[in-house]
């Protein structure tokens, strides 16, 4: 145990505390995040009032669409799930004093804020940030004055990717490494809550996924930097035949994909996870199907693996080869629609609690759903070709990837906020924010579907010129301005409720929602470095004793030893 | 500081998380390499790719990291038995045969440099600089990161099951370099 002194700078700046290190990769993913939704406020003004207003031209709409996917994928969804919820969620679910690596654990936040700062400086060179498109595929990320930001933006782009990667791994590492081996007495890795298994898996993939955008990224990097050739092919630039030759653009787009395919779910399956807890939490029943929630989520990653090809299938492939991968990608529904059968089961029946977080846990399960499905025709290549570079494609990974991980994340924080800050949230403000968020982001993205199908195309500054597109989608592109300014200013009562709570709101008991996992049986709220008192705590049972029958209350924590008053759950044994 | 080991509460294990750790982290750097192999025989099928001269150097050089990685197994052996003064003798044979391959590396870069090719001459070359580069920087962070840290008996073991994996990693692609 520890005893010595702790300074203001060792406990919250250079802290080596894994709850610390939480806070500070949250903070700093939100705070980039919210830069991320400023410049998709900037996109929809110009394209819902096009010529009204003078924020963008066409250069700086590349670069701001740009900067906006990549800030909004790598720098808040991963960060936050992986270096926010995972370092917070794991050693306190499984009973452990701190991660496995705790000076590791430092470093990777750090490395992460590097990151951002190198990210952000694009801002400020010359020639601005790059807008090559977040795929940032070459030629056109590789030539000079080929896209705006061809000069240091890119660079730093590549290099701001490069430094996320290390700290990615070293967290990675540490998240992988704690849950094989800092679980406490009685915690099989069947009892483990849901949360940790989806931040595990995800752990694992982001570790092997990484990689192939870090090769990309460096070749990348040397052929826009060195003069190299490994992605540029013989390319005639403004009437000049530049002198390389031979490069493969398809080679980057293979790379990048191989990482950007499991990046949607090492995105998603920690957000899975979260949405578990909070339906399970708040509707006082038992997962349904745990053992299937853990496969599903397994053999999620495994297939996802399998399917990074179903990006290119406009990139003229072998038939047989799209074939494969249309196949690969259709399985995925598979586990996928187990998992929502097992939370709609879940919720049937169950005495169903319509709180904050369990209002954004229902959030989730709908814009899953929706996202999801909208992802069957597009994972079909004859569907795939006409829709492909339409805002169909924007609408589904928008709804799947952005709102649904948004709906677990919000839920997530609002759910471990009592344990976090030891204060409860305004819960009129978080339903407030719950029902502008989720009507206000179907009213921004289901339009999309529309104006895909009638064939908007995506990455367009304007629409002036498509005589074939009906005057109604003009109409529509208003609409989903209007709903992206309301629902972004309505994530100020996010914040707000936040940081006023944290200060000001009433005392929150050590486990408000009567919850069965580790983490709310901590003997002080917040808990301290080193989380337990003398002992870590000995786990008897398995994450989701709810509403046991027999038992005096609704729930029976993990670490109550099993007797005949208070007996395991029947879907336990 | 909170040690998470040794404490009470723990689960019993076979293993220790530097060793989880470490094994994660080959798999990971196994990967890393991997991509670099794919990219690198993709990109060999194209019209533009020229054959390298190889100088016989890097052959020298295979050999040193060799020696170096046998070098770092007797110190291991030697460590388990109790002799601590031979397995010092062997870290720092290894990390002299190590420093030496490095500048090896580097000579082979000049001879390369001299015959005319450069960086950005063909993709062959491209890659020959490129993947020895990672392979050296893999090489040096390893030597830095030993020299802070290898205090204790795991530590040591961990270290050299590092140092063998770069050596099968280097015999690999020096394979594909020699070969095509």
């Amino acid at each position: 145990m520890h005893d010595h002194h702790e300074s203001f700078w060792t406990k919250y700046i250079f802290s080596q505390d894994h709850k610390v290190i939480a806070i500070q990769y949250t903070i700093t993913a939100l705070l980039v995040g919210l830069f991320g939704l400023v410049l998709s406020w900037l996109l929809r003004v110009q394209l819902g009032f096009p010529g009204k207003f003078s924020f963008l031209n066409p250069g700086s709409y590349y670069q701001m669409l740009t900067q906006h996917g990549m800030i909004m994928i790598v720098y808040l969804l991963t960060a936050i799930l992986l270096g926010g919820f995972g370092n917070y969620l794991i050693p306190l679910m499984i009973g452990a004093r701190d991660m496995a690596f705790p000076f590791l654990n430092m470093l990777s936040y750090w490395v992460y804020l590097l990151s951002v700062l190198v990210l952000m400086a694009a801002f400020l060179v010359p020639g601005g940030p790059t807008g090559a498109g977040w795929t940032l595929y070459p030629p056109l990320s590789a030539l000079p004055n080929a896209a705006p930001g061809s000069g240091w933006g890119i660079k730093l782009m590549l290099i701001s990717l490069v430094i996320f990667i290390a700290a990615a791994t070293m967290g990675g590492l540490n998240y992988v490494t704690t849950v094989l081996q800092c679980r406490t007495k009685g915690m099989t890795l069947m009892r483990m809550p849901l949360s940790v298994w989806g931040i595990f898996i995800a752990s694992v993939m982001a570790l092997f996924a990484f990689p192939a955008l870090f090769v990309g990224g460096v070749m990348l990097l040397f052929d826009n930097l060195l003069g190299t050739s490994f992605f540029i092919p013989a390319v005639t630039l403004f009437g000049q035949q530049l002198p390389r030759e031979g490069g493969n653009p398809l080679l980057f787009q293979h790379l990048f994909w191989y990482f950007g395919h499991p990046e949607v779910y090492i995105v998603i399956l920690p957000a899975m996870g979260i949405a578990s807890e909070l339906i399970a939490t708040h509707s006082r029943k038992p997962i349904f199907g745990y053992k299937a929630m853990v496969v599903a989520l397994a053999a999620i990653a495994i297939i996802g693996f399998l399917v990074w090809a179903h990006h290119m299938f406009v990139s003229g492939m072998n038939p047989y080869f799209g074939f494969f991968f249309a196949v690969s990608t259709l399985i995925i529904a598979i586990p996928s629609a187990v998992k929502v059968y097992n939370w709609l089961l879940t919720l049937w029946r169950g005495n169903i609690r319509f709180n904050t977080p369990m209002l954004f846990g229902i959030g989730w399960i709908s814009t899953f759903i929706i996202g999801g499905l909208t992802g069957l025709p597009l994972g079909n290549v004859i569907a795939d070709v006409p829709l492909h570079d339409t805002y169909f494609v924007v609408g589904h990974f928008h709804l799947v990837m952005g709102v649904a991980a948004l709906m677990a994340i919000f839920g997530g924080i609002y759910h471990w906020f009592p344990k976090i800050t030891g204060r409860m949230f305004n819960e009129r403000l978080g339903k407030l924010h719950f029902l502008v968020t989720f009507v206000g982001a179907y009213m921004i993205f289901f339009p999309m579907f529309l104006l895909g199908i009638l064939g908007v195309p995506r990455r367009y500054f304007d629409f002036e010129a498509l005589q074939y597109l009906p005057p109604q989608t003009h109409g529509l592109n208003i609409v989903i301005t209007v709903a992206a300014l309301i629902v972004g200013a309505a994530q100020l009562l996010f914040l707000g409720n936040l940081i006023w709570s944290a200060v000001r709101g009433p005392r929150a008991a050590a486990n408000p929602w009567h919850a069965t996992t580790l983490e709310w049986q901590t003997p002080t709220t917040p808990p301290p470095h080193g989380n337990w008192g003398a002992e870590t705590p000995t786990v008897y049972r398995w994450a989701y004793d709810y509403s046991v029958p027999g038992a005096e209350r609704d729930f029976i924590p993990q670490n109550v030893p099993l007797t005949p008053t208070v007996p395991m759950g029947v879907s336990a044994r | 500081m909170i040690a998470n080991h040794g404490s009470n509460g723990y689960r019993e294990s076979l293993t220790t998380p530097g060793r989880v750790g470490l094994w994660l982290f080959l798999a990971v750097a196994t990967m890393l390499f991997a991509a670099f192999i794919s990219a690198y025989i993709v990109r060999m099928g194209s019209s533009d790719w020229h054959s390298l001269p190889k100088p016989g150097l890097l052959w020298v050089n295979t050999a040193i990291l060799l020696l170096s990685s046998a070098a770092l197994q007797w110190a291991r052996l030697n460590e388990r038995q109790g002799n601590s003064q031979s397995a010092r003798l062997g870290v720092i044979a290894a990390a002299v045969l190590s420093a030496l391959f490095l500048l090896g590396q580097i000579w082979a870069w000049l001879v390369l440099h001299r015959l005319g090719y450069f960086l950005n001459t063909n993709p062959s070359s491209s890659f020959f600089y490129l993947l020895t580069a990672v392979h050296g920087l893999h090489l040096a962070g390893g030597l830095i990161v030993a020299a802070w840290t290898v205090r204790t008996r795991e530590r040591l073991q961990l270290f050299v099951t590092y140092w063998h994996f770069l050596t099968i990693v280097w015999v690999v692609l020096f394979a594909l370099i020699v070969l095509t």
